[in-house]
């Protein structure tokens, strides 16, 4: 048996009462929420002059982490490498001599170690296969360069060490 | 030198010092549009020319001075090129008759601070500020563009609609006020009860909303609406000739708040100014002040408002011009009329 669907009055819209048809209280009511906001808070981050802070979590570029006794810790194990989702990590290993054998943890350490900012998606997946504690993702974000050839970050800015660019801030 | 010189003399310094100030106050008034809708919107707006980047306005001049002047294929270039001119100046010489100010009076010397003052004042505004809509109409068939033309038919049906209400709504005022002579509309508003607002509020009320229309501020701005004209009768426009339909309609904005205030909300006059009526020049100074406050509030209400509601449909416009406004209009006429009979 059909059941019959009783229609509303006027179709589905409401008949506006006649303060809503008048137009004007409404507009004065939307007239009181921006004038509110004309005096609210302002939310823009200034940025040249006012540099936000990411959230220590945030994965921004890279650094590649030294010992305590300022030994480099990455050994071109190449697991960042092979994890990488991008294929922006290149290594070139190389076996440590005797006269720079202090600066490393291992016999074996990256003599290239190249990271390309323009493929890496900032993932993170590299600072969780790292099995020495080398590469970190900081929460430094400023990546912008005109010269397209600068996104090629190599250890020279990569490693943590005083007077490179790139120190790991906390 | 003779009276006639000296007359001369004070009519064209008159002239400059009016439009220049004028043209100041367009620049600032697009100043001022783009940092109140920041603050409405909780954004800082345009502050990095100058402090506060009160230097914002001279930028984008030389902005627009330095792009590409373009004509598009196809277009009619003679009229093209005439239309910014024409939307432009009418609203430039609307200024020629807003009363400013009381008299000036320097020793023997009587300066009304205001360019003319003809007899048929408001005829003269409500007449010339029509004409706006010609170089907008202008626009939108020279740039043979679909979206211009687009909005050149719109400004011009909304021209049609919405002049006559606002034509009817004066009318109104000038049974009460009994002339069209603009200071003595402003002279007869004496005391804050005696503005013309508190005695034709209906009138101003239709006043204000086909000033809107009027000017093409929204939200009535459907012959510019950016979202379904792509910017309606300037989509085809850049570089200064876009700068000037910019000031034609902030000029436009300014002087019809003018109008405004001369009409209804007293001009310069204000309760207590009377005080100062033995020392005329700190008098003339105090009512131009007490007009550009005056211009400012209202011109501050026009950008509160369109920073707050939508664009109207084209037909809910046309049913508001002629279905609401315009019987509202002969309505306040008619009780306006029995009142004075009365």
């Amino acid at each position: 048996m059909a059941v019959e669907i009783p229609k509303p009055k006027h179709g589905f819209r409401r008949e506006m009462s006649f303060m809503e048809r008048l137009y004007l209280p409404a507009i004065f009511k939307g007239m009181r929420v921006t004038i509110q906001h004309f005096f609210g808070h302002r939310w823009t981050i200034e940025y040249p002059d006012v540099i936000p802070v990411a959230a220590p979590r945030f994965r921004g570029l890279h650094v590649l982490k030294r010992d305590e006794e300022g030994r480099e810790r990455c050994t071109a194990c190449l697991l960042c490498m092979y994890v990488c989702p991008a294929n922006a990590i290149h290594i070139e290993p190389a076996l440590a001599t005797p006269e720079n054998q202090d600066d490393y943890t291992e016999e074996k350490y990256a003599k290239v170690f190249e990271i390309n900012m323009l493929r890496c998606i900032f993932c993170g997946m590299c600072e969780e296969a790292c099995p020495c504690g080398s590469i970190y993702l900081t929460r430094d974000w400023e990546t912008s360069d005109n010269d397209i050839d600068h996104f090629i970050y190599g250890k020279d800015r990569l490693m943590e060490s005083e007077g490179s660019p790139l120190l790991f801030k906390e | 030198m003779n009276q006639t010189t000296l007359t001369l003399l004070i009519d064209a310094g008159k002239i400059a010092v009016i439009l220049g100030c004028t043209m100041g106050a367009v620049a600032y008034t697009t100043f001022a549009e783009r940092r109140f809708a920041a603050f409405m919107q909780n954004r800082i707006g345009p502050n990095r020319a100058g402090p506060w980047g009160l230097l914002q306005p001279l930028a984008d001049g030389f902005k627009f001075m330095f792009k590409e002047d373009f004509v598009p294929e196809f277009a009619d270039r003679f009229l093209y090129r005439l239309a910014p001119i024409v939307a432009f100046v009418p609203a430039l010489l609307l200024v020629g008759v807003l009363p400013f100010g009381p008299d000036l009076v320097i020793g023997s010397q009587v300066i009304p601070l205001q360019i003319a003052d003809p007899n048929f004042g408001v005829l003269y505004f409500l007449a010339i500020a029509s004409f706006g809509v010609y170089g907008v109409i202008m626009a939108g068939w020279g740039s043979n563009n679909k979206y211009s033309i687009a909005g050149g038919l719109r400004a011009s049906a909304m021209m049609i609609s919405y002049e006559v209400s606002m034509g009817l709504a004066v009318v109104g005022l000038i049974m009460m006020a009994g002339t069209v002579h603009m200071s003595t509309i402003v002279g007869q508003q004496d005391g804050f009860f005696g503005w013309f607002i508190w005695k034709q509020p209906l009138g101003f009320l239709i006043f204000v909303v086909t000033t809107f229309a009027e000017t093409h501020r929204v939200p009535f701005d459907l012959p510019e609406a950016e979202q379904e004209l792509v910017g309606g009768y300037n989509t085809e426009y850049g570089s200064m000739q876009l700068g000037l339909f910019q000031m034609g309609e902030y000029a436009h904005l300014i002087t019809a708040s003018a109008l405004m205030v001369a009409l209804y909300l007293g001009g310069w006059q204000f309760p207590g100014l009377n005080l100062l009526e033995n020392s005329p020049i700190l008098y003339a100074l105090a009512g131009l002040t007490v007009m550009a406050v005056k211009v400012f509030f209202i011109i501050f209400v026009f950008i509160w408002v369109r920073w707050t509601i939508p664009r109207f449909r084209y037909d809910q416009l046309m049913r508001l011009g002629w279905k609401v406004l315009l019987p509202l209009a002969l309505l306040n006429i008619l009780v306006t009329a029995l009142v004075i009979l009365i």
